[in-house]
């Protein structure tokens, strides 16, 4: 080891070939490099560069969707005439018909969830981070990890595959309802499922090895309660990930069977589509697929959300240059909500006729559950109290976290009672509720981790400017898109519309609660401009991304002077991360420490005996 | 840095990388078969009355099955035992025989399959059912073109529920004989395949993703046993860990069984 360790200089040298501590290896070639690589932090940016193509390839769907509920019947501009090329009938004449917009929806939903944003705020942040901020020198499993990354892959190859076959993509929604998701004639949904199970396997391989890593390669020193608050939550998030896909995994596997095997789990007896009835032995329980699927459905929420909070915590205790406020109580509400979100499934099913008790009982840990995720928001808010606060690209994304996700969160305890549930499920107030708390909150943060981190990875920062551009555009156009949704659920306006509630509009009925007024179906065409202008605030994002790898400023290890260990390697990391073990001495965000020399102590550093040849660890 | 903790354990959890890992796996196999074992539940639960299949399984057959597969658990231990001692030809003889009784289980597994898969049930036009094991189909049978007989060895019914429980009394009793039934006569015709009813779906779903399992484990053992024991000589404590860990993952296959047995064949 102790041979090592001289190749690893503590700055970036000019040949950084030489500095992989592994100087009798030949230089691996792209493909070892770049496509069959161990290393995690290779597999992050691989994990985010896939993510972050398939957030804008689900933000594409949702425009074509959007045009088609504001425009209903028009052929799309642009590119219209290449949808009917490439998709055929379904998109004849340019024009989006109900059943591609199905597809749509049910894609938009499934990317964005499984192939954007988990993928990107677990996958790729964690995979980069963690290790780093635990001072270990990879994960524990690195071919799992890899293999996580391909599995990852190919569901994503699968998904995208899935529009091209006749009959198009899976059209029952990303929560695939049995039975409409068994008698809908395309092969679309057996597609979907495949995807999910190699997305499902990606997920139990990553979330195991980020346990394994977190529980058995902290450095030395590296006590639970001084895990950076990210730790933490990536931790509770690969917890939920590993006990809430399974059952999701079960049901997928029972619904392939109802689609290829002629099974009827989920099929009732009697079933009738198209005024026959179908050729099944009946007898199965369409409500057991909803159960199975919300049991994954919600804890997903907080897989979505956790990664985002931990990013949040991390720049805003860095840029406020003080310890963040409430750190152990911070833990236990991660803790919390991780066991929590477990227990309340079933309030996305109020409208089953599951009965007053079962939904009496969701309702409670419902409530119940927003105490804990009230603690962490109010946590982060108090620790901007009193601090001198830097505002920079991702403070000021984490500082539009606050609000978005606390409009998100809010709006969500309407929904949590069964009573106001009846009225506004399946309505776009559900739509503005959860992407509140996804679009503007989760992905504001995950911006925020890429401007913060992007040093690290590259040794250069993004361009500021433009970092303050994309912010403050995105910020106005998310608002627009998403704050008129309220007003048109509470009025009515139902979600799965292809046509965007034009026929119910027509409807016009004196005093009827049920026909919607014209002033909410202008709503439709502000929400697809805004939206468009929202697609056009990421383009300095992605130049600024792709240009700043090479032309961006260049910094030190440690732009941000931050204490976390992840700033204390070289950048960027070479293979093995550290060039000796760390040793953690004291808790993660000892900033502005009274007596130090600067306003940040490094949590730990190399083991401080000069007179040792090098800290040679016991394990070795 | 080199990875730590991949044999030795890590002295404040008193584990190495790999056991964690594998207990973290076994740990999302319970929420698997979990999932699936309360999908059995409320597709049982709710059943219309009478219309869940009793004594629709072979309790000596499955029975055998789990002996051999509680067998196989104690030649793991003991697989893993000689590795401990540094014994390689017990290890040796003790896997092999995991190996054997773990491919006699999934022998045994397809006869049952394939007695379910020829076992008929016949809904005539004049309301009763004919059901039992396909003796012959006449060269001619066509039920699309309704040419042809067919042969069952079993007997004809009066109403579909009388199939259901096979240990009551007048099922024990009734006999069996060769049924021929003309293509004219048949309403509709299926074997006990999966889409037969929720029983069979819930049936092949749960055996075949356990055998699947089985079928990993045997591959994942061989391996071991053959090519992958070059590690002995190299890194006989590694090897020991590899043995292990993949004697867990054979024991938790083995543990689903266990609930799978009396959940299928004896209620």
């Amino acid at each position: 080891m102790s041979s090592n360790v001289q190749q690893f200089p503590p700055f970036r040298e000019p040949q950084p070939h030489h500095a992989h501590g592994h100087a009798e290896h030949q230089e691996p070639n792209f493909w070892q490099k770049f496509i069959f690589s161990t290393d995690h932090k290779v597999i992050g940016i691989q994990y985010g560069f896939t993510s972050l193509g398939f957030l804008l390839f689900g933000f594409f769907l949702m425009l074509l969707m959007r045009w088609q509920i504001a425009h209903p019947g028009v052929p799309v501009p642009l590119i219209g005439p290449l949808l009917g090329k490439l998709l055929g009938q379904p998109a004849a004449g340019g024009i989006i018909s109900p059943e591609l917009y199905n597809s749509f929806g049910a894609m938009h939903g499934t990317i964005m969830v499984f192939l954007g944003v988990v993928p990107l705020a677990f996958a790729a942040f964690g995979n980069y981070v963690v290790p780093l901020m635990i001072g270990a020198p990879d994960m524990c499993f690195p071919r799992v990890n890899m293999a996580s990354f391909h599995a990852y892959f190919l569901g994503g190859v699968v998904m995208v595959v899935s529009f091209f076959i006749p009959g198009g993509a899976a059209q029952a929604g990303w929560t695939s309802y049995s039975p409409l998701a068994t008698t809908i004639p395309t092969n679309g949904q057996a597609f979907w499922l495949f995807g999910m199970v190699l997305l499902i396997t990606s997920s139990l391989l990553g979330a195991v090895n980020f346990i394994a890593t977190i529980i058995q390669l902290r450095a030395p020193g590296m006590t639970w309660m001084r895990l950076p608050w990210f730790v933490w939550a990536q931790f509770v998030t690969a917890f939920i990930l590993l006990l809430a896909f399974p059952p999701l995994e079960a049901a997928g596997v029972l619904q392939l069977m109802d689609n290829l095997a002629g099974t009827s789990f989920f099929l009732p007896t009697g079933l009738a589509v198209g005024g026959q009835l179908v050729d099944r032995s009946g007898g199965g329980s369409p409500l057991l697929w909803q159960h199975l699927f919300w049991f994954l459905g919600h804890p997903e929420v907080y897989v979505l959300i956790l990664p985002a909070m931990g990013i949040v915590i991390e720049v805003i205790a860095n840029n406020t240059r003080k310890p963040i406020w409430g750190y152990k109580s911070l833990v236990y509400s991660v803790l919390g909500v991780g066991f929590l979100s477990f227990i309340v499934w079933a309030h996305h099913m109020y409208l089953t006729g599951m009965g007053q008790k079962i939904a009496t009982f969701f309702q409670a840990t419902t409530m119940i559950i927003s105490i804990p995720s009230v603690i962490i928001l109010t946590c982060m808010f108090l620790s901007l109290w009193g601090g001198s606060i830097r505002i920079n690209t991702p403070m000021l994304f984490a500082l539009g976290f606050l609000p978005m996700f606390g409009i998100g969160g809010l709006t969500g305890l309407p929904l949590g009672l069964a009573a106001c549930d009846l009225l506004l499920h399946d309505t776009y107030y559900i739509i503005a509720h959860f992407h509140y708390v996804v679009a503007p909150g989760t992905i504001f943060a995950l911006f925020a981790g890429v401007y913060f981190w992007f040093p690290k990875m590259t040794g250069r920062k993004m361009n500021e400017f433009w970092g303050r551009v994309h912010f403050w555009c995105s910020l106005t156009f998310m608002n627009i898109v998403f704050m008129p949704m309220f007003l048109q659920g509470i009025k009515g306006m139902l979600r799965r519309m292809s046509n965007g509630g034009e026929l119910y509009s027509l409807a016009k009925v004196p005093n009827a609660i049920d026909a919607l007024p014209g002033n909410i179906m202008q709503l439709n065409g502000v929400i697809l401009w805004a939206a468009v202008c929202l697609g056009i605030a990421q383009i300095p994002f992605i130049i600024n991304l792709f240009w700043s790898i090479n032309h961006g400023e260049k910094v030190g290890t440690n732009p941000w002077h931050a204490t976390t260990l992840d700033w204390q390697t070289p950048t960027p990391p070479p293979h093995g991360n550290f060039a000796e073990e760390q040793i953690v001495d004291r808790g993660p965000y000892e900033y502005s420490v009274p007596g130090a020399a600067e306003d940040f102590t490094p949590q730990g550093g190399p083991a401080k005996n000069p007179t040792a040849p090098t800290h040679t660890p016991a394990h070795h | 840095m080199e990875i730590p903790y991949t044999i030795e354990s890590r002295p404040d959890t008193g584990l190495y990388n790999a056991k964690l890992g594998i207990w973290l796996f076994l740990a999302s196999e319970v929420m698997l078969f979990g999932g699936l074992f309360s999908a059995y539940v409320l597709l049982r639960v709710g059943a219309e009355p009478g219309m869940w299949p009793h004594g629709w399984l072979n309790v000596t057959l499955g029975t055998v099955n789990t002996l051999l597969l509680a067998l196989s658990a104690i030649t793991t231990l003991l697989a893993w035992a000689a590795c401990k001692v540094r014994d390689f030809t017990k290890f040796k003889i003790f896997h092999a025989c995991t190996i054997l009784l773990a491919l006699t289980f999934l022998g045994i597994k397809s006869y049952e399959y394939h007695d379910k898969l020829i076992h008929y049930e016949i809904k005539l036009n004049n309301g009763t059912f004919a059901d039992g094991h396909l003796v012959e189909k006449s060269k001619d049978f066509d039920l699309a073109k309704k040419t042809g007989t067919v042969t069952l060895h079993g007997r004809i019914v009066q109403a579909e529920k009388e199939l259901m429980d096979l240990r009551a009394p007048a099922a024990q009793t009734a006999k069996l004989d060769e049924v021929t039934v003309a293509a004219t006569d048949i309403k509709s015709m299926g074997n006990y395949g999966p889409r037969h009813n929720t029983f069979t779906a819930i049936y092949f779903t749960l055996t075949g993703l356990h055998a699947l399992h089985i079928l990993g484990g045997t591959l994942v053992i061989f391996y071991l046993w053959g090519p992958g024991s070059r590690m002995w000589k190299t890194d006989p404590e590694r090897f020991t860990n590899r043995i292990e860990v993949s004697g867990l993952f054979w024991h938790f296959v083995d543990l689903v069984w266990i609930f799978l047995f009396p959940v299928l064949y004896l209620t």
